[in-house]
């Protein structure tokens, strides 16, 4: 089982492929927001920028907090999501603690499917889809850590 | 939203409305550049003064803004406060996709405040807020307040002004997310004289995309085309300054006011040197993963304690040449200061450059002394520029109101005329030869990217004054599409001809894409109908005299060639607008 991280940070430019992809390729559309994965800068461009993803916790908060069964625990970590079941209450926004689910005006979520699409488009390997619990699959060596904790 | 029509917003600051509108011509003119030009055909006037409250500040974005990479630019027309003409300045940062996703084609802006504002909007939001207790501060603090004030930070774009914009300098910019500017022709001024100090653009709508999967093969195929081949290594390697050090290997390259084109002290500033010394990371504009952008650190010593502060600052080729090379600063770190100065105070960098390397020349010359200059200018002494930076955003003096209006309004009074590096406005920093000297001079945007006349000038000579003429016209048509689009011109190694009429298809301009050649040309045109008719005359346009003083590896500049293309180009610029006017 493999998921969605984002260790080298320090190198993104703010390019946005990562989310532009992920919106493109997973949900069909051209925006910034409807994405899994979407970068801020962090205090100002001056500052640098982080990722608001799903750090596939588990248990998911996300998943205790839906009160119909939309969101359930997906294996090793992170969530599945049936929207046929979703009410659009917000909760799943609420309760994540590191803002990863994005509400879109008609309050449908979206959240990282940790399918690993996004990460070819990242020109500077900032972000990686890897085994849960595992490794980094990168370079070691030309990549400190520095990343977000999983 | 894909569709075969414009999605405007305009808002009048005089009466605080807006207005969303449809309009077509996506056929005729494409967006972009094409857009602008029929927006201020529209709401411009050309026989009012540039200041009127009634004229229009445009910004445009093209057919495949947002959809594949590097189509991150943003067009930005104005009657210009430098020459009272039509003009266009194009910026990058976070502005196109922005504009994209807030759903609207271009923003048009008319009339003017009644106190200092700033304007928000979104897919979902439009209003006009009162800042007057911004105004006055530099572009920092403007950035950094607006930012804490207002929620939404990471998508959306922020272009604001400094302080020589609200005083309605010519020098002025528009900066956009701190790193990327509508630099050159003053559209600073422009929203100075509008009270307007600040545009947000929330890019919080959600578009469509097309069905199948052939945009999205083809989206991959240019991704591919622009990270894994060398086609664009030299823009996020060492960036544009590689070229510091390749024009001063051929003498080409501005140094302390053309009176040099090869200095070896120019190694202290040579985009290597940048790269090793003074680099700190890169960004990129939103949609591009070449980062082009090069970011730089200066450290500075407040306190004997070991107190230091840092500055980040961005830089690239023209920047470099026009407070470095042209004023004989060839630190990089120093050059840095210049820079940053330059951009707190809201200068687009290169006028203040090029400025202020005539007024060291006119001060050795003894035609101005320094109770103009205030401050002892000096080639190569950094500290006092930095000072004269600030007079020149300020207005301190009549000397520096009237220089900030531009060079040539303080040889007016003060002479010394035939060494200003004036070509239409500051030049920028090619000395390569006649064709991007007379390129700059009639062009459009008075840019080096209006043509490419400085690697026409590194062909093997020869050339006729035809064959020039015939280059810069039909170089500015093919760069008029793809401004209309709105590519950044780094990539037009990789928008070719059939990859533009591909990605047209593929998001639903078939028309588009099957007469890219006529629209080229109709864009042009229409672009220098708005030009010529307010006021652009191409014999009015001198190319001074140090220009054919200096000597590049080709030999002394050829005086009789830079005058006939000079002629000849400003007829055929003239044929082409009439052409398309007896066509309308």
């Amino acid at each position: 089982m493999k998921a969605l991280k984002t260790p080298r940070m320090e190198r993104c430019i703010g390019c946005h492929s990562c989310s532009l992809a992920c919106a493109r390729l997973v949900h069909k559309r051209l925006s910034w927001d409807t994405a899994g994965i979407r970068i801020r800068s962090s205090g100002g461009l001056s500052t640098g920028f982080e990722a608001r993803v799903c750090l596939a916790c588990d248990p998911a908060p996300c998943v205790r907090d839906c009160p119909t069964g939309a969101y359930s625990q997906r294996k090793g970590g992170g969530v599945k999501v049936r929207l046929k079941l979703c009410i659009q209450c917000g909760n799943c926004a609420k309760t994540c603690p590191v803002d990863a689910i994005y509400l879109d005006f008609s309050g449908h979520p979206y959240v990282c499917i940790h399918c690993g699409r996004c990460v070819q488009y990242c020109p500077h390997d900032c972000i990686e889809h890897a085994d849960i619990g595992g490794n980094s699959n990168g370079d070691e060596k030309d990549a400190p850590s520095g990343g977000e904790a999983h | 939203m894909i569709r075969d029509f414009f999605r405007l917003l305009t808002i009048d600051l005089s009466t605080g409305q807006s207005r969303i509108s449809e309009m077509g011509g996506r056929d005729q003119v494409a967006g972009g550049s094409g857009l602008a030009a029929m927006l201020f055909e529209k709401f411009g006037l050309l026989d009012a003064p540039w200041n009127d409250p009634v004229q229009p500040l445009i910004f445009a974005i093209g057919p495949l803004t947002g959809f594949f990479p590097l189509m991150s630019k943003t067009v930005c027309a104005f009657k210009s406060p430098y020459h009272d003409q039509y003009a266009e300045s194009h910026g990058g940062g976070r502005s196109a996709l922005s504009l994209r996703l807030a759903d609207y084609d271009a923003l048009v802006i008319t009339g003017k405040a009644q106190s200092p504002s700033a304007i928000v909007v979104g897919s979902r939001q439009i209003e006009i807020k009162d800042v007057h207790y911004l105004w006055g501060t530099d572009l920092q603090v403007a950035g950094k307040t607006l930012r804490r004030m207002f929620t939404g930070s990471g998508h959306r774009t922020i272009l604001r002004i400094g302080p020589a914009g609200e005083r309605q300098s010519p020098m002025a910019c528009i900066t956009a997310d701190t790193y990327r500017h509508f630099g050159r022709l003053g559209g600073g001024a422009v929203m100075g004289a509008k009270n307007l100090k600040a545009i947000m653009i929330h890019g919080d709508g959600v578009m469509p995309l097309p069905e199948g999967k052939d945009y999205q093969r083809l989206f991959d195929k240019v991704f591919t085309n622009v990270t894994d081949t060398d086609m664009m290594r030299k823009y996020h390697n060492y960036g544009t300054p590689v070229n510091v050090a390749m024009l001063n290997e051929i003498k080409a390259l501005p140094i302390r006011n053309l009176q040099a084109t090869t200095d070896q002290g120019v190694a202290g500033i040579s985009g290597e040197r940048f790269a090793e010394k003074a680099l700190l990371r890169n960004a990129a504009c939103a949609g591009c993963p070449v980062g082009c952008i090069h970011i730089g650190f200066v450290r500075e010593r407040f306190q004997e304690d070991n107190r230091y502060l840092y500055r980040q600052i961005s830089y690239d080729h023209e920047l470099i040449v026009t407070v470095g090379s042209m004023l004989g600063v060839m630190d990089c770190f120093e050059v840095l200061k210049l820079i940053d100065v330059a951009e707190k105070m809201g200068l687009d960098v290169l006028s203040p450059g090029i400025a202020l390397a005539w007024a060291t020349e006119a001060l050795e010359k003894g035609i101005i002394t320094e109770k103009e200059t205030i401050v002892p200018l000096k080639f190569g002494d950094s500290a006092p520029y930095q000072a004269a930076i600030e007079h020149l955003a300020y207005g301190t003096n009549e000397f520096y109101q009237l220089l900030s209006q531009g060079t040539m309004k303080a040889v007016e009074k003060y002479g010394g005329g035939d060494f200003a590096c004036v070509l239409g406005q500051e030049m920028a920093g090619y000395a390569t030869g006649e064709v991007f000297f007379v390129s700059q001079a009639l062009g459009l945007r008075h840019s080096h990217l209006d043509a490419g006349g400085y690697a026409y000038d590194q062909k093997p000579s020869g050339h006729s004054v035809e064959d020039a003429a015939d280059f810069l016209l039909e170089d500015e048509k093919d760069r008029c599409f793809l401004t209309s689009m709105v590519a950044c011109l780094f990539a037009r190694g990789v928008y070719t001809d059939d990859v533009l009429a591909d990605c047209l298809k593929s998001v639903g301009y078939p028309a588009l894409a099957e007469n890219m050649g006529d629209v080229a040309k109709e864009i042009q045109q229409l672009r220098w109908r708005m030009r010529i008719g307010s006021g652009f005359r191409p014999e009015q346009v001198s190319i001074p005299k140090r220009f054919t003083e200096i000597t590049t590896w080709k030999g002394p500049v050829d005086r009789k060639y830079l005058e006939a293309l000079k002629t000849l180009y400003g007829q055929r610029i003239l044929e082409m607008a009439s052409d398309s006017s007896a066509r309308s």
